[in-house]
């Protein structure tokens, strides 16, 4: 027997009221973890950004087109190593729910840029051979059941054909590409620039968007603004900016997720506090008498309050480990089922250190004024409720 | 054993000072079983709480086995009582989680005895209140008089110098109090424990060897300062 004994004696004082508080602790935990994860999933592109790729945009949108012909200008500036250009496709694969994200690239350049993206040899040659061959990433080739040597029409939502109306693309897969690093993105569908700037109906030698590699990211802010002065005045000004705040801002587009995230949980943890609290006070009242009678038995005020404090770390802390422990269930169910969707949809484990970190804190914040109130009693007085 | 040298204690209401105890003397002989009686507001609980250690007196001296106990801080008191005190209440205030084995060792959570000493202790005192096949049983499938009894038992278990009782059979009917009284009297005579009883049954002061009349305050008159001397049993060494 030890003090464990009394605080579980305590708690299952009253079974019903202790499962209840219990349970919406759990819940508030599990919807701790569960946006945890949204939160990770879309600001992975930022977290996991290189700080040695800058991006360059039209300076009015993404959606405005640059020459290509910045591409070799851009390379001319000092500090800058290699530049490659990518453009939205926006393509339509059967149904517009097949949503994935499609762009031209120039394969050699890609693979230059981006190391962690790994293809098999093979692959990497048939791409080269083939003028309409596309790389597709892993998750997005399981979600749709495709296989190499599969051929892929994509229908034309902005970039049509020349001389084909609305004809699809017809596209062959000729590999499957994967990544070393956790959260890339492994749904996108990259084929050949020169194929698609040939074919297509308007916009020839126009980009998307650059890609640029420097030598020192610590002079990424002074290169980004020289990128921006080489084209400052011409018909299209650009914005440079890091990786990870393109990628950021992009995220931001639905919102300010990390915002909307802190609200809902500082929601959910300000009722469980009530809640909870609640549920200590309640109890401390009803065990006046038996407090005192601790206390006369030679219980210390200060023994007392450790006593109310570790029962409250006990209910709260325990509720959170569960739910936390649910979330990580969750985890392992939604992590495949929405790859394909969300790549970065995981929970980390900083975010489950976290996690149990506020459940200790919860349960001291909950359990302290209760702890006090039982410190304070006076044990003649309080044996009088007995 | 139990020496309360011109006692006062003052109350307050609101700015109002209420004196319950107005330099009361009285002195307890180890052994002795001594009953407090007196109507409702004439300070037995608050003197029976002064010697016990639960609550200091505004004047005078409180000395009980040679420590002055009116001089200790509030930590150092609660370990006196746990070390020197036993409390049996009108209702025992059994946690109904636990078994009454287990109620009986609360008190032991606050010694560094080893696990089997706990276990020697908590069957001896059940053994002494008559209970020791049940003491795995839960307070709810015990009678008031089991539970008074458990109660009992987990005073004993520290082996206390003083049991104090506080209305011991006030919640118990007839033939269950006629028990408990007889335990404390088995209790005084045979294990030498030195018992204060507050109580308002004049049958359960019979039991006493001695008892005190309080009167607003003080000492009643009449008698031997207020008290009436029964015959002494004869103590017979320690409990636990």
């Amino acid at each position: 027997m030890s003090s464990f004994t009394l605080i579980s004696a305590a708690l299952r004082r009253k079974k019903t009221r202790t499962f209840l508080t219990f349970s919406s602790v759990v819940f508030a935990f599990l919807i701790f973890g569960v946006l945890s994860m949204l939160q990770t999933a879309f600001s992975m592109g930022a977290e996991i950004a290189n700080e040695d790729r800058l991006v360059v945009r039209h300076r009015v949108s993404l959606f405005q087109l640059l020459p290509q012909s910045y591409e070799a200008d851009m390379e001319e500036i000092p500090g800058v190593v290699d530049a490659m250009h990518m453009t939205w496709f926006g393509g339509v694969y059967q149904d517009p729910s097949n949503f994935f994200m499609q762009s031209p690239v120039e394969p050699a350049e890609y693979l230059d840029m981006y190391p962690e993206v790994l293809v098999p040899e093979e692959a990497k040659l048939r791409w080269i051979e083939t003028r309409n061959g596309v790389i597709a990433g892993r998750a997005l080739v399981e979600r749709l059941g495709w296989e190499v040597g599969d051929r892929i029409p994509i229908q034309p939502t902005i970039w049509r054909q020349a001389g084909r109306g609305d004809d699809a693309w017809e596209f062959e897969l000729v590999g499957v590409y994967d990544a070393d690093v956790e959260g890339f993105d492994q749904t996108q569908f990259l084929f050949r620039y020169d194929f698609f700037d040939e074919a297509r109906s308007f916009g020839r030698g126009q980009v998307g968007w650059f890609m640029v590699r420097i030598a020192d990211p610590d002079r990424a802010p002074e290169i980004a603004a020289a990128i921006d002065a080489t084209f400052q005045n011409s018909a299209a000004e650009t914005k440079s900016e890091s990786e990870g705040a393109f990628a950021a801002g992009f995220a931001n587009q639905v919102g300010n997720l990390g915002l909307i995230v802190t609200s809902i949980l500082a929601a959910v943890f300000f009722t469980i506090l009530l809640v909870a609290g609640n549920t200590m006070a309640q109890s401390v009242r009803e065990r006046i008498g038996e407090i005192g009678l601790l206390k006369a038995l030679g219980f210390t005020s200060s023994r007392v309050q450790r006593l109310v404090l570790m029962e409250s770390v006990t209910l709260v802390t325990t509720a959170g480990f569960l739910g936390m422990v649910l979330a990580v269930g969750l985890e392992r169910v939604l992590r495949p089922a929405l790859a394909a969707y969300f790549p970065g949809l995981f929970l980390r484990p900083e975010d489950l250190l976290l996690g149990l970190g506020l459940a200790v804190v919860t349960g001291l914040v909950v359990g302290i004024f209760p702890a006090r109130r039982a410190m304070r009693l006076e044990t003649a007085l309080a044996l009088r409720r007995l | 054993m139990v020496d309360v040298r011109g006692v006062s204690r003052t109350f307050h209401r609101g700015r109002t000072p209420v004196p319950v105890l107005k330099g009361l003397s009285l002195q307890m002989e180890k052994g002795e079983f001594l009953a407090l009686m007196g109507p409702s507001g004439s300070g037995k609980s608050t003197l029976l709480n002064l010697i016990a250690g639960l609550d200091r007196p505004t004047g005078g001296e409180v000395i009980v086995g040679g420590s002055e106990i009116h001089l200790l801080s509030e930590r150092k008191l609660a370990g006196w009582r746990s070390r020197n005190v036993g409390f049996v209440f009108q209702f025992s205030n059994l946690l109904g989680a636990l078994s009454a084995e287990r109620n009986v060792a609360v008190p032991l959570l606050l010694t560094s005895f080893s696990a089997r000493e706990r276990r020697r202790r908590v069957d001896i005192a059940l053994e002494i209140v008559g209970l020791s096949e049940r003491g795995k049983h839960r307070p709810r499938e015990l009678s008031g008089g089991e539970q008074q009894r458990v109660g009992i038992a987990r005073a004993l278990v520290n082996d206390p110098m003083l049991l104090v009782c506080d209305e011991p059979t006030g919640d118990l009917d007839r033939t269950t109090s006629a028990e408990i009284l007889d335990l404390l009297v088995a209790l005084n005579r045979d294990h030498g424990k030195t018992i204060l009883m507050v109580t308002h049954d004049p049958v359960a002061a019979e039991r006493a060897s001695r008892t005190l009349h309080l009167e607003d305050g003080r000492l009643a008159e009449g008698g031997d300062d207020g008290t009436v001397a029964v015959p002494v049993h004869e103590p017979a060494g320690a409990a636990v």
